[in-house]
């Protein structure tokens, strides 16, 4: 049993030795031109980690990441629940959610811009279309999926709507609506990251592309390993969440 | 069924018939957006006059070639994997993160590496599009009844004829939705890139339609790449659909 735990944990080591060989070897390919090694990497990660420009960068990106990831679990929970109480309704939308799930939002960057001007708002909006729809959707198969018998039981016990979501369907439902808030959380980040790299003044999106206006490879590299381990991270750790909700 | 679409056609319209009252009602101003028939009408005046067909072809070009070379790397990576049982405990944790990380990010990376041309932007949509399709056809390999694998081996197949005869053509279902998924990302990925720099392209239009407030430009187009999308994803979805019925699955 113990044995059995342990191994993932091994496999993950090595995944992550593997691809840092990887990364070692092409930089060796690649040369000095367009690559830095890891450890040039997180050597220089460590220096722009004294000062306090970076701080203020990732301060904004972090500040419009949580107030658009907040917006989004909001909405999402809020579609999901009217959605997957209403048959007809369910029915009907879900497969045009999926379908804006699969468009490419970037393109509606410029139209969220007019609307709220470069900022953070605009920002926070685009960060927060791409979450709500995941969220939305897993809650909405969460409610589906709920047994009959429980929400019978609600009915025999003749419960209002408030006190049937609070107490049977949401505790029912958490796993499912727990998965989409984690896809939500990652897609929300990139949303965040992407509108950065399009348009804005401030935050690691706009540092990556002020860093490729000013070929500097070094910072270009500090920036994108810095968000890959923060992403990988985070969504590990909810991963992990994830799958004692599911299995416990 | 039938009113299951009237619904969808109403929120549709509802939709489309808000936005148009907002836009004239001034609600919305017209430097945000033009009304709705008014994009319609650019649309369909700058599909007549041949405007930024270079670009739509060249768009269009880089999608299906990341969505191609994705496509037959996934399925074949997919296939091959199935059998190696450490390697792919190994790669798990890759793929069960892989869809958190902003593959964005490395855009900048790639255009200092390769230069600013369709090489970055076409690898941005395969790197976004070739986890999906070797997962959805891991899932689907791991379907095949065992009876299927052995009557393979008593007829003494190769394991590439094994792949093509057997494997592959009972997972027809999940390589369609791989197909669809594909599409999606490369999608996302070359019309993305092509936003956040390039020289050409549907995307770059866009953005360069938005710095020069050319409305008139940027909101045919968008209105465009969302059509060809949707068109593309309930294509492939038909099509999974009418294939799952035929197997007399739902």
């Amino acid at each position: 049993m113990a044995k059995e735990e342990r191994a993932p944990l091994r496999h993950t080591i090595i995944l992550i030795v593997g691809l840092f060989l990887f990364w070692q070897l092409a930089y060796l390919a690649v040369g000095d031109v367009a690559l830095r090694s890891p450890w040039q990497t997180m050597r220089f990660l460590g220096t722009l980690m004294q000062t306090d420009v970076f701080w203020l960068h990732l301060a904004d990106t972090l500040k419009a990441f949580a107030v658009a990831l907040a917006i989004a679990i909001a909405l999402g929970l809020l579609i999901g629940f009217a959605l997957g109480l209403h048959r007809l309704s369910g029915d009907a939308m879900e497969p045009m959610l999926v379908a804006l799930y699969s468009i490419p939002k970037i393109t509606l960057y410029p139209i969220i811009l007019l609307a709220f001007g470069v900022g953070i708002s605009a920002k926070i909006a685009f960060g927060a279309i791409h979450g709500i729809i995941p969220v939305a959707l897993f809650t909405l198969s969460a409610i589906r999926t709920i047994k009959p018998i429980l929400i019978k039981t609600g009915r025999v016990l003749k419960l209002n709507p408030t006190v049937m979501v609070r107490a049977i369907l949401f505790p029912a439902a958490v796993p499912e609506i727990f998965t989409g808030i984690r896809v939500g959380f990652s897609l929300t980040l990139i949303g965040t990251v992407l509108g950065e790299m399009f348009a804005a003044q401030r935050g690691l999106g706009y540092l990556l592309m002020n860093a490729i206006s000013l070929y500097n490879i070094d910072l270009i590299m500090a920036v994108t390993f810095l968000l890959v381990v923060l992403a990988a991270s985070v969504n590990a750790l909810l991963l992990a969440v994830d799958r004692r909700l599911h299995h416990g | 069924m039938s009113r299951l679409r009237l619904y969808q056609l109403a929120v549709v319209a509802g939709f489309i018939l808000l936005l148009e009252a907002l836009c004239l009602a001034g609600v919305i101003d017209k430097i945000t957006m033009p009304p709705p028939h008014i994009i319609v009408r650019d649309l369909f005046r700058m599909i007549a006059a041949g405007r930024y067909f270079g670009d739509i072809g060249k768009s269009l070009a880089n999608v299906l070639l990341a969505f191609a070379t994705a496509y037959v790397l996934g399925v074949a990576t997919g296939t091959i994997l199935h059998g190696y049982r450490t390697a792919r405990d190994i790669l798990d944790p890759l793929f069960a993160t892989y869809y958190a990380i902003p593959v964005f990010a490395f855009y900048p990376l790639f255009i200092v590496i390769f230069g600013l041309g369709d090489g970055p932007q076409v690898l941005i949509g395969i790197l976004l599009a070739v986890v999906a399709v070797i997962v959805t056809t891991l899932n689907g390999v791991d379907r095949v009844p065992p009876v299927l694998k052995k009557t393979a081996r008593v007829n003494g197949l190769s394991p590439l004829q094994t792949a093509l005869r057997v494997t592959l053509p009972f997972c027809a279902p999940y390589l369609l939705t791989a197909a669809k998924l594909a599409l999606a990302y490369a999608f996302i990925g070359v019309i993305g890139s092509e936003f956040i720099m390039a020289r050409a392209g549907m995307g770059y239009e866009i953005s360069y339609a938005y710095t020069n407030f050319d409305n008139a430009t940027m909101y045919p187009l968008i209105l465009m790449i969302l059509l060809l999308s949707i068109a593309a994803n309930g294509l492939l979805s038909y099509w999974e659909r009418t294939l799952l019925a035929r197997r007399g699955q739902k």
